[in-house]
């Protein structure tokens, strides 16, 4: 189990591995990326094992994969590394997941997305909020006749930083999207699942 | 029975005979060999009870007075055969009632599979009458989980029920099942689980870590090895003893690895643990390498982590990778099954012996002898005491009876006290430390271990708590025995009570009813010892009885257990006295 579950989560240690010891009890943000089976009710058994440790999730995304029937679970917390570690060990056993790793944020490419919900005057009066949405690399969803909705995709401090600029405006609404990862893992996901099926039929030497 | 009922299966696949959901069931636990379970009807399981009925020669159901009744005695069958308990309750509160046992399956690895029946699957979520959410009850305390809404899952579901709960490290399993998919027919085809793909129970053997394991070993001039349950679940005890002679090393054992070695063995150093023995507690602080095998460093067995055996390497040896580095961080882990690291390890290590390491050993319990274990298992006059009580009988069943034990301070004794010689003797609950486990637990493991003599032994708190089950093991003629230490305390937390607490002794004297006269009730012969002179022919008594038999002893009531590593100290800062 530890061999292919945890293989991913091996090379990732590696690459930081001067700094575990130093680093081990430091908070920060770590992204646990989770593929499962797609079964009803594994979001529970995955979220309990956060609950239990009393670590609060700061994005959670699940999303299908290249793979039929697969799904990916992407969290975003902010623990230390040792507690990350124990937690992704914890989601491992879970029957239905495939495989649990934890990454820092050098090791992923990530995503999140953004919508601001603005009322419509304040684009029909100067173009201040126009030249922010071009300025800032964002667009506009929707235009009803009393609100737009602004789209903008970025990392968290950009979508904040967007947020803060129309505040002056009156931000109707606000939400952003969990964060979404891919890793720079060069391993293909049929691959690592072909990998899991052999593993799963060792059978003890008695 | 298994070409009877190969064939009855042949015959209806044949036929293109349908079967009912509830059906399904029954012939799927006919399928993995099951022969007893435990259980309490109700509404929603219903069908399955009535399907039951057609097959009650085959399927043995022994129906128990409460649910956690049921799944207790399903641990104690699991834990003394090796096979997965199986018990079944009804919807709501039969389903909740199941709960406190699963918990103590989970964290006592014990394997089983329960089956909880479900109101319909149009009527989930409306509150229905007997609706609870047992899926989401139980999410944290089994290893899987699943409800049935369809037929047609059935038999599958239940075959990877049993492969999960059996294999890797077990535990238990809830299958919650629908009275619709109970009612509705299908074909009926049984396949045995064999893999999942996303489920890896046995770890692939790396052999560069067997030679760093073996490598450490065998650099090591003060070794001690700590032997867990994972050995006895391993079925690795030959494997354990031939590594152990080999290599030498002095061997002790957790709560639950208790049975997997001789403890009358040379190389047997004792108990681990908050009332373990004195060596064995204060040793760890002095080896230089601490081999760990099939246990998890329990806050009980460590004490203080931040003082705990920081002078030496660490090599664990351990089926579960989340258990590696959880507690204590390792030098070498090997991820692996005890049986197998075991046979390869044997090969690897020079054969050597460790006078001087051992004497050491000696030399602690020799003081323990003289401070504590004279005085509670040879009291002379005075009250009697537990130790003593618990001595006799390890005495008189030569240690070769399986002991099913409550928790508390007659549970402490009997791990101290009681001298196990074969394997899988040892039940008790561990982890979760729930009273009230013992009684069915105990006629558990005697239908588990039918050739066996089974003995509870019990505080007077524990056996009130499932007292109820007296009547399951007279229903059932269960020949269990049954010893009830009492000393109208909750012992246990009166001597904390003593120790941390200046004496306030809040809520643990127990006014307690006379336990013959109830028990006489059921028709289970009842006696009660209150002079030493009757001990040893009451335990005599109880010994030669065909039937299931009670003795009740009267206990010193203010009697602590010693040694003592208090909560959260040191090891090495324990207590004689």
């Amino acid at each position: 189990m530890q061999d292919k579950k945890n293989d991913q989560t091996a090379v990732q240690s590696t690459t930081v591995n001067g700094s575990v010891a130093a680093d081990s009890n430091q908070e920060k943000l770590f992204t646990i990326s989770v593929l499962t089976e797609n079964k009803s009710g594994l979001l529970n058994g995955v979220t309990i094992v956060f609950t239990r440790r009393k670590v609060n999730i700061e994005s959670i995304n699940v999303s299908i994969t290249e793979v039929e029937g697969v799904s990916r679970y992407t969290i975003l917390v902010k623990c230390s590394k040792e507690v990350a570690e124990k937690i992704v060990k914890q989601i491992r056993k879970l029957v239905e997941v495939l495989g649990a790793f934890v990454y820092d944020q050098e090791e992923i490419h990530y995503q999140e997305l953004a919508l601001y919900k603005v009322q419509t005057k304040h684009i029909m009066n100067g173009n201040k909020v126009e030249s922010l949405v071009r300025n800032n690399g964002a667009r506009i969803l929707v235009i009803e006749s009393d609100y737009i909705v602004i789209e903008k995709t970025g990392h968290m401090h950009e979508t904040h930083e967007m947020f803060e600029k129309l505040k002056p405006f009156g931000v109707l609404e606000f939400v952003r999207s969990g964060r979404i990862a891919i890793s720079k893992s060069k391993r293909e996901t049929t691959t690592f699942l072909k990998e899991l099926e052999e593993a799963s039929k060792i059978k003890i030497n008695k | 029975m298994e070409t009877l009922l190969a064939k009855e299966i042949q015959k209806k696949v044949n036929n293109n005979q349908k079967v009912t959901g509830a059906e399904a069931v029954i012939l799927s636990l006919l399928c993995e060999g099951v022969d007893v379970i435990f259980g309490y009807p109700g509404g929603a399981i219903m069908p399955i009870y009535d399907a039951l009925y057609q097959y009650r020669e085959e399927l043995h159901h022994i129906l128990v007075r409460h649910e956690q009744g049921a799944v207790h005695a399903a641990q104690g069958f699991a834990r003394v055969s090796g096979r997965v308990g199986v018990c079944m309750a009804t919807s709501g509160p039969g389903a909740t009632n199941l709960i406190t046992g699963i918990a103590d399956a989970k964290i006592d690895s014990t394997p089983l599979v329960c089956i909880t029946g479900q109101v319909a699957s149009h009527l989930l979520g409306t509150d229905a009458f007997q609706e609870t959410d047992v899926i989401g009850i139980s999410m944290p305390v089994t290893k899987w989980n699943y409800q049935v809404t369809t037929v047609e899952e059935i038999p599958e579901v239940i075959a990877k029920a049993f492969y999960i709960a059996h294999s890797g490290r077990p535990g238990p399993v809830l299958i919650d099942i629908t009275k619709d998919a109970q009612f509705a027919e299908c074909e009926f085809k049984y396949k045995k689980c064999e893999n999942i793909r996303s489920y890896h129970p046995v770890p692939k053997i790396n052999h560069d870590h067997i030679q760093q394991a073996a490598d450490l070993i065998n650099q090591a001039e003060r070794p001690y090895m700590l032997i867990g349950q994972g050995v006895i679940l391993s079925e690795a005890e030959k494997e354990l003893k031939t590594f152990v002679e080999k290599s030498g090393i002095p061997v002790a054992s957790t709560l639950l690895g208790l049975s997997a070695f001789p403890p009358d063995h040379e190389l047997y150093v004792g108990y681990l643990g908050m009332h373990g023995n004195y060596g064995a507690n204060i040793l760890t602080n002095e080896c230089d390498v601490l081999i760990a095998i099939g246990m998890r460093f329990d806050d009980r067995v460590t004490g203080d982590l931040s003082t705990y055996a920081k002078q030496a390497k660490v090599l664990h040896i351990e089926i579960d990778p989340s258990e590696i580095d959880k507690n204590i961080k390792t030098d070498v882990a090997v991820n692996a099954d005890a049986k197998e690291a075991l046979a390869l390890l044997t090969e690897k290590v020079n054969a050597r012996t460790f006078p001087d390491w051992l004497a050491k050993f000696r030399d602690c319990d020799k003081l323990e002898t003289e401070k504590v274990i004279n005085n509670h298992i040879h009291p002379g006059d005075g009250a009697m005491k537990m130790g003593e009580v618990i001595h006799l009988i390890s005495e008189k069943t030569k240690g070769e009876a399986v002991i099913v034990t409550d928790v508390g301070q007659h549970q402490m004794s009997t791990s101290r006290y009681y001298k196990f010689r074969s394997g899988k003797s040892n039940v008790t609950s561990g982890g979760l430390g729930t009273m009230g486990f013992a009684l069915p637990a105990a006629f558990g493991a005697k239908l588990g271990a039918p050739d066996r003599e089974v003995i509870a032994i019990i505080g007077d708190g524990g056996f009130q708590m499932t007292l109820q089950e007296l009547g399951s093991i007279f229903q059932h003629k269960v020949p269990v025995k049954i010893v009830v230490l009492n000393n109208n305390f909750l012992g246990m937390v009166r001597q904390w009570q003593q120790l941390f607490f200046e004496k306030r002794y809040s809520s643990t004297e127990m006014v307690n009813p006379d336990f013959t006269t109830i028990v006489s009730g059921y028709d289970i012969t009842a006696k009660k010892v209150t002079e030493r002179e009757k001990l040893s022919e009451t335990i005599d008594e109880m010994l030669a009885h065909q039937g299931p038999y009670f003795m009740e002893v009267v206990v010193e009531k203010e009697e602590n257990v010693f040694p003592m590593v208090p909560s959260g100290a040191c090891v090495t800062e324990i207590r004689l006295e």
